[in-house]
């Protein structure tokens, strides 16, 4: 894969993939001869996009396995290499591989294991522990932490942060987010000013000061390119992912799931497009895989734009490309013909690009103009404009009583709570005995679990209509269109940590300073001393024409599309006072986010019955 | 200041000189009584008393070993007290190495301060040493030593010792006549004469018969040396034949006939180009055209060979004897008409006001550059900081003539001279030439002064020459501090304010390097003041367990940040304490508690049990019951799960949670009794799923009694029945 795309913004960050290439293939030069790779689920997404097969060919890796349980797929190599995740629970599957493998004989293989991003000393306890251990040549880390993933910005790609940090208290994701800041700094120069709220920003801003006196004098001299960092707790602003988002990206994630920047959608309607002459065929079984980027002009344009907007966009694209078709009956020399034949790759392109997003939309459209979604969107907006937050609402009850999927369920009571700064006993425990009867007691312990995250409480002072007002979070006049404000991106609801952002560069926190009060966790600014000779000279001359400066907006716990889109309006405001990049622990939506806090506890089969269910620790 | 050339000697076609160096500070020294070993690169002297000459006895009759700098000042003494020695000498990193008759080598460093020791074997033991060499090898310094039994064992790096025994030389019954070390092409080798038979022995058992091309008929060899870069051999015969020739006795340069058949003292070579003997009161310098020197001496001396040069020390001097660099040559070689000469000439002329100096750099005005560079180059040979300056201000009076001149060798060789300068100085005592310091390097010569603990000279020579502060500044703090924790006579309080002042400001200093140290003396209490100053916790953490603090280590590692350094911690206290203790210790430590939690959730269900009873956290141990429950393959232990669970939710005045989970025991019990009714699966569906499910089956009567005893509302009854109907 091309990382042209990678390289367009202010700051570039393709020099961070190169980087975690290098990496990866000193690693793999670390074992001689031919080699097998054995790769944890989670890891596969995140490394197509560092490194594509044909690089890892070039270095001896012959095959590719996913890790599972049992034995390892025959395979004639001289090494295999387990790349994971440190989690014991994947030891125990490492383990069970080599095992097998050492059972089976035949000729002698070398077993290496590197986990990613770091090497932890509870695994490797654990191998020790399962007697694996020894046979490994090597045990190391590869320190892949921020994965670029379009030209401003980069995500960790750590699914279970924000349970980890507010669940179980466990700050082992952000060391590493700390780590992955050292890692950028080492790139891209020391950040002048770290600003920050919440408390795990403010312990992975101490972590990374902590790390610089570490470095002491060994730090590489380069010039900033990044002005300022803002460490940003998803704890802050725990509403934003909960509304279903409305931009393109948006609503294709909500609806089909991007990950790591790909999306894989049903493939009929591919089919029938393409397939219109070819008659009565096969319908493909395997969906269909379409990567999302920047390098696709069409999408670079559409992604952040409100789902009302596409609609106009594509049909002025779909004219502008028939346009440009036309232009072959005009071309009359040969020249001309020629310089039509050129463009001809890059026009085809676009046309296909352009009946892709147009499918795309469709698919999305058809769901949008359902009655559910619609109802389901007010009574979101209704919410998030305080109306009735204090009461049951008949919608909810309704949803619960037809049994509708408990997501759905739970993100509306979440809001709710989250509008209201909790909810009366009565009407709380009214929602949760609700839930509990409908869809089986073993929610009891999500319901503890959301309590927890703060998002299902009871309820507390109220202070979410003071923030909505002072931050302006909902605004009506918004045009989904020709958008002037970060609110269309909710057609509406502006996202509250965009607007934390958006103040901060202009006219700066101490504006705010009741609303910043209000809100959980410290608010601090850090400044990090720059050796004078690295200080960014400030052209003295004319200063009206520098480029604004270039700011780090780190979500810890996790950033939503609607976000990144905001943000990204803000960059293109002709007036903007920044240009922002965005770098998260993992890319979520109001699904996966409540996805990763539920309990998912499936009964164990009891000795006489032959069901197969099985018990998960968590989902 | 008499002329330059002066004390220039020629032979054949090149010169040479021998200049003092040091007038030697030292007292009372007779070398003749004395055995003497000097480092190379103008390293430390060791003297021991030559037990083979009559002394008067005064005081002890054990021997002292003497060290002292170059320049004769006494560095310190060993007062001997171990086996007897028989050869001294001294390793590429100043180390003195003590080779005792019993084969055990003890190494010290030049404070006298005892290091280490290996041995030479068990054989070497038995049949007692009675010769030795020391050489470079191209692992770093090798020593051999020859048995009584005439055999030959070596160790090619003395840092680690790994002893070869070297091939037996046939029919070897008497002390060879002489023998060598000959390293080259990473192998050592040992060339040894039995009377005038060659043999070249390696350490793989082998052994060849060499032949050295010598024109006349010769009886024994009896003395041999090999120049410093082992690529040149001198022999000399018992008839007073000198033969010169490459080590690998292939070529000859010249025999030259001393007409002294009498053994020279010593036999060395004086860089490559020429080789001396030295007989009594007498210095030799023979040269590969036949072209000898003569040099009187009035006392004992002993030759240094150096790599451009020989080392001459005498009893109250210390002098170097070298071929006249072909610069210097150029430059001063009387009737020159190199330009570096005019430009010299030139230069002293515009210094006197005279008009001449014009004149001279007309003369020279296309060669200019040329004549810069020799005048460069020629300071860098020259030993006298006089004669060095005025050759420096001839080159930078050339450098204003030209226009595109390079400056950078100019301001290198100024930066070059004043550190040799100050490291010449009488009280560093290292006279180094230009030509060693390229070989030793600069980072090198830093450690030696760092050795000597010339700490301020080697932190100033860094800052002049702007190196990196973690090579440079930092590196010599570190070790300053770790010789400073090693004065046990003072209070470590005053130690730990002493270091950190000195250290406090300087990046990249490892503070647990020096509390190593400081915990290796055996002062615990210094080094975990000194670990406070370490920023490094993955460093501080291990060092304070190894300590035995582990509460320390525990909150170190918490502050850190980093879990795994936590969890090192807490699995090593979970080791170490019993049970309570440990529970107790990391109690005080939220971070490390949770860890430890999150730790037990995955691995240990029973122990997350006891954990969240000690800490009354009834919530959580619901959460943990109601998990477990499900995990229960038998009903019975599952509701005995669930209703732990209950009254765990009572107890966290969690009234919601007790009452939906007596609920969940009901309604378990209500299907079981339901399937035993009616015989079909209810178990674990959930309530309106229950319902829904009777509803279906036309059990309405049930599902009203359901829906009645677990009051569910009317609105959602009446949604599932028009759902299900």
């Amino acid at each position: 894969m091309a990382a042209s795309h990678l390289s367009g913004g202010r700051v570039n960050l393709a020099i961070l993939r190169e980087a975690a290439r290098k990496e990866l293939l000193e690693c793999l030069d670390k074992c001689d001869g031919t080699k097998a790779v054995v790769w944890d689920e989670q890891l596969t997404g995140p490394f197509g996009l560092i490194a594509e097969y044909s690089l890892l060919k070039e270095h001896e890796v012959d095959k590719m396995f996913q890790l599972r349980p049992g034995r390892l797929p025959a395979a004639n190599v001289n090494n295999i290499i387990f790349l994971c995740r440190p989690k014991l629970a994947l030891m125990e599957i490492v383990a069970q591989n080599i095992l097998k493998e050492e059972e089976t004989g035949g000729s002698r293989k070398e077993f290496h294991i590197f986990f990613v991003p770091r090497k932890s000393l509870l695994c490797e306890q654990k191998l020790k522990e399962l007697g694996v251990y020894g046979t490994f040549s090597n045990v190391d880390e590869y320190t892949l932490d921020l994965i670029p993933f379009d030209s401003d910005l980069l995500s960790m790609e750590i699914d279970s942060t924000f349970r980890d940090c507010y669940l179980e208290d466990d700050m082992t994701s952000m060391y590493y987010a700390a780590k992955s800041l050292m890692s950028v700094q080492a790139l891209y120069g020391i950040i002048p000013t770290i600003c920050g709220k919440g408390d795990c920003a403010r312990h992975v801003a101490d972590m990374m000061l902590r790390m610089r006196r570490e470095l002491a004098g060994t730090e590489p001299q380069i010039t900033p390119q990044i002005d300022c960092l803002l460490l940003l707790d998803r704890t802050v602003d725990l509403m934003t992912p909960l509304p279903t988002q409305l931009t393109y990206e948006g609503l294709i994630d909500e609806i089909f799931g991007i990950n790591n920047t790909s999306v894989k959608l049903p493939p009929e309607k591919f089919a029938s497009a393409k397939q219109q002459t070819g008659g009565p065929q096969e319908m493909p079984t395997e969906p269909k895989k379409l990567v999302l980027n920047s390098a696709e002009e069409l999408y670079a344009e559409a992604r952040d734009r409100n789902f009302h907007a596409i609609g106009p966009l594509l049909s002025r694209k779909a004219k502008l490309i028939s346009a440009q078709f036309e232009e072959r009956h005009g071309a009359k020399t040969v020249g001309e013909i020629k310089q039509f034949v050129s463009r001809l790759p890059h026009m085809q392109a676009a046309k296909i690009s352009l009946a892709n997003h147009t499918t795309i939309a469709e698919m999305i459209k058809e769901v949008t103009d359902s009655d559910h979604f619609m109802e389901s969107l007010t009574v979101q907006q209704e919410f998030l404009n305080g109306i009735d937050t204090d009461k049951v609402n008949p919608y909810i009850e309704d949803c619960i009583a037809r049994k509708e999927p408990i997501i759905k369920i739970l993100r509306l009571v979440c809001i709710q709570s989250v509008a209201n700064n909790g909810l009366k006993q009565k009407a709380l425990d009214y929602y949760k005995r609700e839930i509990l009867q409908t869809y089986g007691y073993e929610h009891l312990i999500t319901l503890n679990n959301l309590e927890r995250a703060g998002l299902l409480t009871l309820q507390k002072q109220r202070t979410y209509p003071t923030t909505r007002k002072t931050l302006r979070l909902m605004v009506d006049d918004v045009s989904e269109q020709n958008p002037n404000d970060i609110s269309y991106v909710f057609s509406g609801y502006a996202p509250l940590s965009v607007r934390l952002a958006q103040f901060l560069a202009r006219p700066g926190w101490r504006s705010i300073e009741e609303v910043l009060r209000i809100l959980p966790g410290p608010t601090f600014e850090e400044a990090q001393r720059i050796p004078v000779g690295l200080r960014k000279k400030r052209t003295s001359v004319g200063g009206g024409s520098e480029s604004p400066k270039v700011t780090l907006v780190y979500f810890l716990g996790g950033v939503t599309y609607a976000e990144i889109a905001a943000l990204r309006f803000l960059s293109q405001q002709e007036d903007s006072a920044s240009d922002y990049i965005i770098a998260t622990t993992k890319i979520i939506n109001g699904h996966t986010w409540l996805e990763g806090l539920m309990d998912t506890l499936c009964p164990a089969p009891f000795p006489d019955t032959s069901t197969t269910s099985k018990s998960k620790g968590r989902g | 200041m008499a002329h330059v050339t002066g004390d220039w000697n020629p032979l054949g076609q090149v010169f040479y000189r021998k200049q003092e160096i040091y007038t030697l500070g030292w007292r009372d020294i007779d070398l003749d009584k004395f055995v003497v070993a000097a480092a190379p690169y103008g390293g430390p002297v060791a003297l021991i008393r030559d037990e083979t000459k009559l002394v008067r006895v005064q005081g002890s009759i054990r021997p002292v070993i003497y060290i002292y700098t170059s320049s004769g000042r006494e560095i310190s003494s060993i007062r001997w007290n171990s086996g007897h020695v028989i050869h001294l000498g001294w390793s590429c990193s100043e180390e003195l190495l003590c080779v005792q008759e019993d084969g055990s080598v003890l190494v010290y460093d030049i404070f006298g301060q005892f290091k280490r020791t290996f041995s030479m074997g068990t054989e070497a033991k038995e049949m007692k040493v009675r010769d030795c060499r020391i050489f470079n090898s191209h692992q770093g310094t090798g020593l051999a030593v020859m048995t009584s039994s005439y055999r030959i064992f070596m160790v090619n790096n003395v840092d680690e010792p790994r002893i070869r025994r070297m091939a037996d030389v046939p029919g070897l019954d008497a002390p060879p006549s002489s023998w060598v070390v000959i390293s080259q092409d990473r192998q050592s080798r040992v060339l040894l004469a039995r009377e005038n038979d060659l043999y070249l022995l390696d350490h793989g058992g082998q052994y060849s018969r060499q032949l050295a091309p010598v024109s006349q008929q010769v009886e024994a060899y009896t003395e041999m040396a090999v120049s410093f870069n082992n690529k040149y051999l001198a022999l000399f015969t018992n008839t007073g034949l000198l033969w010169i020739g490459s080590s690998d006795l292939e070529r000859a340069y010249c025999e030259f006939d001393t007409k002294c058949p009498q053994r020279p003292k010593q036999l060395a070579w004086c860089g490559t180009g020429a080789i001396v003997g030295y007989w009594e009161n007498i210095l030799l310098m023979v040269g590969p055209g036949k072209d000898y020197v003569k040099y009187n001496v009035d006392s004992t001396v002993h030759l240094v060979p150096e790599l451009d040069g020989l080392r001459i020390l005498s009893n109250y001097s210390h002098e170097f004897l070298h071929k006249v660099p072909s610069v210097v040559e150029c430059v001063f070689k009387i009737g020159s008409i190199e330009p570096g000469a005019m430009l010299y000439e030139a230069s002293r002329e515009f210094q006197n006001g005279s008009p001449k100096a014009d004149e001279y750099i007309r003369m020279i005005q296309d060669r200019l550059t040329v004549a810069v560079d020799q005048c460069i180059q020629a300071a860098g040979c020259e030993h006298e900081p006089t004669t060095q300056r005025m050759l420096l201000r001839a080159a930078s009076f050339g450098k204003c003539f030209l226009s595109d001149m390079n400056p950078e060798p100019f301001v290198r060789m100024c930066r070059t001279l004043r550190v040799l300068n100050s490291v010449r100085d009488f009280t560093i005592g290292i006279p180094l030439s230009c030509a060693q310091l390229e070989q030793l390097s600069m980072p090198v010569l830093i450690d030696r002064l760092v050795l000597r603990r010339q700490y301020p000279l080697a932190i100033r020579v860094c800052q002049y020459l702007k190196m990196p502060e973690a090579e440079g500044v930092s590196r010599i703090l570190a070790h300053w501090a770790c010789y400073k924790v090693q004065q046990t006579h003072v209070d470590d309080e005053l130690i730990a304010r002493s270091i950190n002042e000195k250290l406090r400001d300087t990046p990249g200093i490892s503070y647990s390097e020096i509390a190593a140290k400081a915990a290796e003396c055996g002062r615990t209490e210094l080094a975990i003041r000194l670990l406070e100053y370490e920023p490094k916790s993955a460093e501080q953490v291990p060092l304070l367990m190894k300590m035995g603090r582990d509460q320390l280590a525990l909150a170190k590692a918490v502050d850190s940040g980093d879990t795994d350094l936590v969890y090192t911690v807490v699995m090593h206290l979970k080791e170490k304490l019993t049970l309570g203790d440990f529970l107790m210790t990391i109690r005080n430590l939220p971070t490390a508690q949770s860890l430890y939690l999150q730790y037990c959730k995955e691995q240990n269900r029973e122990m997350l049990q006891d954990l969240y009873y000690q800490e009354d956290n009834f919530q959580e141990s619901a959460n943990c019951r109601v998990m477990d429950s499900y995990n229960e393959t038998r009903m019975d232990e599952r509701l005995r799960n669930l209703q732990q669970a209950q009254e765990a939710y009572t107890k966290a005045r969690n009234e919601f949670a007790a009452k939906v989970t007596e609920e969940q025991v009901r309604l378990l019990k209500y299907q079981m009794r339901l399937e035993e009714e009616l015989k079909r699966p209810y178990l674990d569906l959930s309530l309106h799923d229950t319902i829904s499910q009777l509803t279906t089956e036309g059990n309405h009567k049930l599902a009203e009694q359901l829906r009645k005893e677990f009051k569910v509302p009317d609105k959602r009854f009446w949604w599932l029945k028009i759902l299900t109907l």
